[in-house]
C-alpha cells in the first residue's frame, strides 16, 4: 500500500526533474554546448548522488513545518504539490517545487487542524528571499573574478569553448548533487514520518537507512523527468531573462550550486557551527530562484540594460501565487480524498493541559496559575487548543509554549523489544545507559522523556543555546526524536 | 565525447594556416604587382602561380573550418561571427588573385612616372591587410590587444585612399588617351579596393570583440 501511495511522490519528483534540470543544464543545451544526452546522464547519476549522500538535511527542515503523519495525507500533498508544478508548466509559468511542496504542506495543516511552526516558516520564507540575493552576489563575484582571469590568462577562442564545455559539465553535475540533496526533500520530505522501510545492508559493504531508500527512489524518478521531458524546458529556458554568453552561463550555474549547496550541506553547518560562525538553515530553496538571481546579477554587473523586467515581473509573480496555488490544491484534495474515498488523512494529535505541564511551566516561571482551568481538558488538534488557550493568555510567546508542553506523545521505554534497533555507533555509552534505567517508564509528553533522560545522565543534558553549542544540542534533539518515534505507543485515555 | 580539446587545436591550427595563406596572398600580390611593373615577366607567372595556390588552399582551409564547426558545434555563440569573418578574409585572397589574373590578361600599360605611385597605393593596401590579419589573430587569442591593430588598418586605409587620389589625379593630368586613363584608373581602383575589404574586416573584428566580452 505504501508504494502506491509513494507514487504521487514519484510524479512529482518526475515533474522537479522535468523542471528543474532545466535550471542546472538548460543553458549548456540550449547554446548547443552540451548534447541532452551528456547533460540528462550527468544530470541524473547526480541528482542520485546528492539526494542520497545529503538529503537529509533539508527534509528535517520540512519535517517540523509540518509532519504530514497519515500516509494517504501525504500521497495528497505530494499530489497537489505535483499537480501545481505540472499545471503551472503546461500554462508556460514558471514554478518552484519547494514553493509548491511548502505551500501543500500548509495546507495539510489548515485542513488537519495542526499548527504551522511560523520558525520553519520563516525560516522558509526569508531564505527564498535570501536565495536570489545570494545568488546574485555569487554570480556577480565570480562575474568580476572571471573578468580579472580573462585580462592576464591568454586562451585561443576554440580553447575556451572547450574548456567553457568541459566547466559546463562539471559545474552541471556538481548543480545536480546540489539538486539532488536540496531538493529531494520536496519529493520525499512528505513521505518520511509514515515510511516503513528500515535499513537495508548491500552485500555488507553500506548501509542505506530508510530515509535514504526514499530518497533514492525520488532521485531516480527525478532523473525519469530529466529523461523524458527536460529537454523541451531546457532548449526554451535561459535567454527568456537576459542573453547569456556560455561563460555567464556557466557562472551563472555555478552560483545556483554554490548557493543550493549552502542551504543543504549538513557538513558546512557543522563545520561553521562547531568554529562559532553563524550558519544558513538547511531549507530546500528553490533552484529557478537561484538561477533567476544568478541571471540577473549578471544582468546588473553588465550594466542593466538588457534585462527584461516585464519577464522578471512575471516569474516573481509566480513565486507568490505558486504556494497560495498548491496550498489551496492540497486542502480541497485533502477535503475529497477523505470524504469521497475515505482515506485517513491525517492522526489527530491530542493536547491536554496537565498538572504535570502546569508544574514545568511554573518551573520555567513563566505562568501563574491562570490556565488551571484548563487542566484536565482534552482537545482534539492544535488549533482547537490554541483558541482555548489564546482565549485566557495574552502573551503569544507563552501560548506557544504551552502549546508545545501540552502536545500528547505517550511513550513507553521498552528497552528489550527495541534494543536491536538502537544504533550503537550513534547513541554514546552514557546515553544507553539513561536510557535502560527508565525501561517500562510511561510518559505523557516527549518533554518528559527528554527531561527524565536529563535528570539521569549529563549526556542528555542541552547545553546553553550558542553558536558554538548549535551542533551539540542539534544532535541531542536528533536522538531524542529518534527515540519518540521508537518507543510510541497508545493513548491513554482521558481522565 | 562533446569536450574536444583535441579538435580545438586541430581547427585552431587550421584558422592560423587560413590567416597565414591570406597575409602570404596580399604579400604575393605586392611582389606580383612590383615584378610587373619593373618588366620581370618570370617573375611574375611564378607569382601567379603562388598566388593561385594560396588562394586555393585558404579556400580549402577555410571550408574545413565551416565543416569542423557545424559538425562539432564548436563555438556556437560566435560561430556566425567567425565564419562571416573567413569568408570577409577570404575576399582578401580572391581579391589578390584576381588582380594579378587582371593584370596578366589586361597587360596595362604603365607609364614609368607612375610606377612609383602603383607601388605605393599597392604597398599601402598591403599593410592594411597585414595588420587585419595581425588583429584577427588577437580576435582568437588575445582580443584586449586587438584595437591597436584596428588603428592600424584604418591609417593605412586613410594612406591607400590618399595615395589612389594622388595616383588618379596624376594618371588624368598625364599625356595620354582617355581610354588607357580610364584603364590605368581600373587598376588604381583594384588595387585600392584591397584596403577597403580589410576595414570591413576590421569593423567585423570590433563588433565581434565586444561581443565576446565575458
Amino acid at each position: 500500500m505504501f508504494f502506491v501511495f509513494l507514487a504521487s511522490g514519484l510524479f512529482l519528483g518526475w515533474s522537479l526533474g522535468a523542471n528543474d534540470a532545466a535550471n542546472v543544464f538548460g543553458t549548456a543545451v540550449g547554446t548547443r554546448m552540451v548534447k541532452f544526452r551528456t547533460a540528462a546522464i550527468a544530470c541524473s547519476i547526480f541528482v542520485v548522488l546528492g539526494a542520497v549522500v545529503g538529503g537529509a538535511g533539508t527534509s528535517h527542515t520540512l519535517g517540523k513545518l509540518g509532519a504530514v503523519n497519515a500516509l494517504a495525507g501525504s500521497f495528497t500533498v505530494a499530489l497537489a504539490a505535483g499537480l501545481t508544478v505540472a499545471w503551472m508548466t503546461r500554462l508556460r509559468l514558471p514554478v518552484s517545487t519547494s514553493q509548491a511542496i511548502v505551500g501543500a504542506i500548509v495546507g495539510w495543516n489548515l485542513f488537519s487542524g495542526s499548527l504551522t511552526d511560523m520558525e520553519s516558516l520563516t525560516q522558509i520564507l526569508s531564505s527564498w528571499i535570501l536565495c536570489p540575493i545570494l545568488a546574485g552576489v555569487f554570480a556577480v563575484g565570480l562575474l568580476k573574478l572571471t573578468q580579472l582571469f580573462f585580462r592576464f590568462a591568454r586562451f585561443h577562442l576554440f580553447t575556451i569553448d572547450s574548456g567553457t564545455r568541459l566547466g559546463l559539465l562539471v559545474v552541471g553535475a556538481f548543480a545536480s548533487y546540489s539538486l539532488g540533496a536540496n531538493n529531494i526533500a520536496n519529493v520525499m520530505g512528505v513521505f518520511v514520518p509514515s515510511s516503513p522501510l528500515g535499513d537495508l545492508h548491500i552485500m555488507g559493504l553500506f548501509k542505506l537507512s530508510g530515509d535514504q531508500q526514499l530518497f533514492f527512489l525520488g532521485a531516480i524518478a527525478i532523473g525519469v523527468g530529466v529523461f523524458t521531458y527536460s529537454k523541451k524546458v531546457m532548449l526554451t529556458v535561459g535567454n527568456d531573462l537576459f542573453r547569456l554568453s556560455p561563460i555567464a552561463a556557466l557562472i551563472v550555474v555555478l552560483a545556483q550550486a554554490i548557493v543550493l549547496f549552502l542551504f543543504s550541506s549538513e557538513q558546512l553547518e557543522n563545520l561553521l557551527a562547531s568554529n562559532g560562525l553563524p550558519t544558513l538553515p538547511l531549507v530546500p530553496v528553490s533552484s529557478s530562484q537561484a538561477v533567476i538571481g544568478a541571471v540577473v546579477g549578471v544582468g546588473l554587473a553588465k550594466g542593466g540594460r538588457n534585462i527584461k523586467w516585464g519577464v522578471l515581473g512575471r516569474i516573481a509573480s509566480g513565486w507568490v501565487s505558486t504556494p497560495l496555488i498548491a496550498g489551496l490544491i492540497s486542502f480541497v484534495c485533502l477535503y475529497f480524498v477523505q470524504n469521497v474515498f475515505s482515506q485517513k488523512v491525517h492522526s489527530p494529535i491530542p493536547y491536554e493541559f496537565s498538572h504535570q505541564a502546569a508544574m514545568k511551566l511554573r518551573g520555567l516561571n513563566t505562568y501563574g496559575d491562570e490556565l488551571d482551568e484548563l487542566i484536565g481538558k482534552r482537545f482534539k488538534s492544535a488549533v482547537e487548543f490554541q483558541d482555548a488557550v489564546g482565549q485566557i493568555v495574552e502573551s503569544e510567546s507563552l501560548a506557544n509554549g504551552v502549546v508545545e508542553l501540552s502536545e500528547l506523545h505517550p511513550l513507553l521505554v521498552d528497552v528489550e523489544a527495541l534494543a536491536p534497533q538502537l544504533d550503537y555507533h550513534w547513541y554514546s555509552k552514557e546515553q544507553v545507559h539513561a536510557v535502560f534505567r527508565l525501561h517500562g517508564r510511561r510518559f505523557d509528553y516527549a518533554w518528559q522523556l527528554a527531561d527524565a533522560l536529563a535528570s539521569i545522565s549529563d549526556s542528555w543534558r542541552l547545553k546553553p543555546s550558542t553558536k558554538k553549542n548549535k551542533l551539540y544540542n542539534k544532535g541531542i534533539k536528533a536522538k531524542l526524536q529518534h527515540l519518540n518515534g521508537l518507543f510510541l505507543t497508545n493513548l491513554a485515555p482521558p481522565n | 565525447m562533446e569536450i574536444p580539446f583535441g579538435q580545438a587545436k586541430e581547427i585552431e591550427s587550421q584558422v592560423d594556416a587560413f590567416l597565414d595563406a591570406i597575409v602570404k596572398t596580399a604579400l604575393v600580390l605586392k611582389e606580383g604587382v612590383r615584378a610587373y611593373l619593373h618588366a620581370r615577366p618570370e617573375d611574375f607567372e611564378n607569382r601567379i602561380k603562388a598566388v593561385t595556390y594560396l588562394e586555393h588552399q585558404a579556400d580549402d582551409l577555410r571550408r574545413q573550418t565551416k565543416i569542423a564547426l557545424y559538425a562539432h558545434s564548436l563555438i556556437p555563440e560566435s560561430r556566425g561571427d567567425v565564419l562571416g569573418l573567413l569568408e570577409h578574409m577570404d575576399d582578401i585572397a580572391d581579391e589578390a588573385k584576381a588582380i594579378l589574373r587582371d593584370i596578366e590578361v589586361q597587360s596595362p600599360e604603365i607609364p614609368a612616372d607612375l610606377a612609383e605611385l602603383f607601388l605605393e597605393v599597392t604597398d599601402k593596401s598591403v599593410e592594411a591587410v597585414d595588420n587585419v590579419v595581425l588583429a584577427a589573430r588577437c580576435y582568437f587569442r588575445d582580443p584586449k590587444k586587438i584595437s591597436a591593430y584596428i588603428n592600424k588598418v584604418d591609417f593605412f586605409e586613410s594612406e591607400t585612399d590618399r595615395a589612389g587620389l594622388m595616383l588618379r589625379k596624376k594618371i588624368f593630368r598625364s599625356d595620354i588617351d582617355l581610354a588607357r586613363k580610364l584603364h590605368l584608373r581600373y587598376f588604381a581602383d583594384l588595387l585600392e579596393s584591397l584596403s577597403d575589404i580589410a576595414q570591413n574586416v576590421a569593423e567585423r573584428l570590433t563588433i565581434a570583440t565586444i561581443k565576446r566580452e565575458v
